[in-house]
């Protein structure tokens, strides 16, 4: 199973930068139709951030379903969050509401679809990550 | 290089009364809701509590910041005038065209704003003395003219890429000046309202962009490849110019370098709205602290665990979600 869980937006940002990192990754599904994703392992969540500077609305409801669901809620081991620095407080703001939640450590923070070091830095991040936690 | 039209778009040959609960892309109305949401006027923010602040600059300083102010009114009066109005014609579905009057209109919202912060801190012979400067200045007359002759031409992809390269590159030379003063606590309420801006722009760009995107691949792939040299050309061709703009600018304050370094930063998230790889390496995009502070407050704390102790890592400040859609 995967290392990374992602959700992506049919903008695909986050699935663009999940692609470049080459880790084993499931994506949570866009449709609410569509057959629930489940964690069988521990896993690093990669989100994108909504709204506008409101943590209510900062986590994409698919991303809330898939951690109401408290199997899935007890594999998270850290988060990742996209957003844009334009967005002032309010960047990166649905991994530090997860963090918060979850009470896990919010790991990185990159930009739309992430530059060649974010993912040099995440790839080399992760892997130190599940080493130490092993 | 020289372009047919790519004409991918199928445009709207009639016009139907909008139903916003027929939606045929989802990303309309998130993007509507947003920017409605967001909806602000210059008459909110109290600018004449910069008048003490502005007395402290030097009068060359002074000069700066309007010839700067007046670069970004030339291009937010061709982004509410030209740009967004010819998005409007390659749309592909209403709620597209919806969205898009409301970019036009906020685009001149930002211009109007600029002519708030004149008449609160400013005489106005040196109001008009910087007009003439900005009609007169080579780099920022070459600037429109690049962007005005993708407008013009009929190819809508390119004119949705020299839109994001406007919305998402062109306005980080000017906006620089007001998070540098931001960062020495000058002028802070005109920096509130240049945040303002700035959170406006990056949904324009994500948002033509997305469309760029979206109609890129319905393309064949040989012609995604020549429109992404020509996007790249086009992003050499108006950043060779923005050095020199910005040189004119802020030679004799010192600050051309720093600056650069903010054009790179945003030229790779100009490039990632279209869907494309940064240019920039690390090296030269990194954007001194105190401007990336400015311009986002509150959000300095430590994101990269990764390179951290890690140990000494802090989860986070609560934050209130009283959310019912959270189930624990």
């Amino acid at each position: 199973m995967a290392e990374l869980v992602y959700f992506s937006t049919k903008s695909g940002n986050t699935r663009r930068f999940v692609e470049k990192l080459g880790i084993p990754a499931s994506r949570i599904p866009l449709n609410r139709d569509d057959p629930p994703l489940r964690a069988d392992e521990p896993y690093i969540l990669i989100v994108p951030t909504y709204g506008d500077g409101d943590p209510k609305t900062s986590v994409p409801p698919q991303v809330i379903r898939f951690l109401n669901d408290e199997h899935n809620r007890s594999l998270i081991r850290g988060v990742i969050a996209g957003g844009n620095s334009n967005f002032g407080a309010a960047f990166g703001l649905a991994g530090r509401v997860i963090a918060q939640k979850c009470q896990i450590p919010y790991l990185y923070r990159f930009e739309l679809m992430g530059t060649q070091e974010d993912v040099r830095r995440v790839i080399a991040g992760v892997n130190e990550f599940w080493k130490r936690s092993a | 290089m020289d372009m047919p039209a790519t004409s991918a778009a199928r445009r709207l040959s009639r016009v139907d009364a909008i139903n916003w609960n027929r939606l045929q892309d989802e990303k309309d109305l998130e993007v509507w809701n947003r920017l409605t949401g967001n909806f602000w006027l210059p008459e909110k923010i109290p600018l004449s509590n910069d008048i003490p602040s502005w007395n402290t600059l030097t009068e060359h300083e002074q000069q700066l910041t309007i010839r700067v102010f007046t670069g970004l009114t030339l291009l937010d009066t061709i982004q509410g005038t030209v740009g967004a109005p010819s998005l409007i014609d390659d749309a592909v579905t209403p709620h597209e065209e919806a969205v898009i009057t409301n970019i036009s209109f906020m685009e001149s919202v930002h211009a109007r704003s600029y002519s708030s912060i004149f008449s609160t801190l400013c005489a106005t012979r040196d109001v008009d003395d910087a007009y003439r400067w900005s009609e007169e200045n080579p780099f920022l007359q070459k600037k429109a003219d690049l962007i005005l002759e993708r407008y013009r031409a009929d190819d809508p992809l390119m004119r949705k890429v020299a839109s994001t390269f406007l919305e998402s590159f062109l306005f980080y030379s000017g906006f620089y000046l007001p998070m540098y003063w931001s960062s020495r606590a000058k002028l802070t309420n005109t920096a509130d309202l240049i945040r303002l801006i700035i959170r406006d722009e990056a949904i324009h760009g994500y948002y033509i962009g997305y469309k760029f995107q979206q109609q890129l691949a319905k393309l064949p792939t040989e012609r995604q490849e020549e429109i992404k040299i020509y996007a790249y050309e086009l992003l050499h061709e108006l950043y060779d110019n923005e050095v020199k703009y910005t040189e004119a600018l802020y030679d004799d304050v010192g600050l051309t370098e720093d600056v650069k370094k903010f054009l790179h930063y945003n030229a790779n998230k100009a490039l990632m709205n279209l869907g494309f790889e940064a240019l920039f390496p690390a090296s030269v995009t990194d954007v001194s602290p105190a401007i990336l502070a400015a311009l986002s407050p509150g959000s300095d704390e430590n994101h990269d665990f990764f390179s951290g102790s890690g140990s000494s890592y802090v989860i986070g400040k609560t934050v209130s979600t009283e959310d019912d859609d959270w189930a624990f």
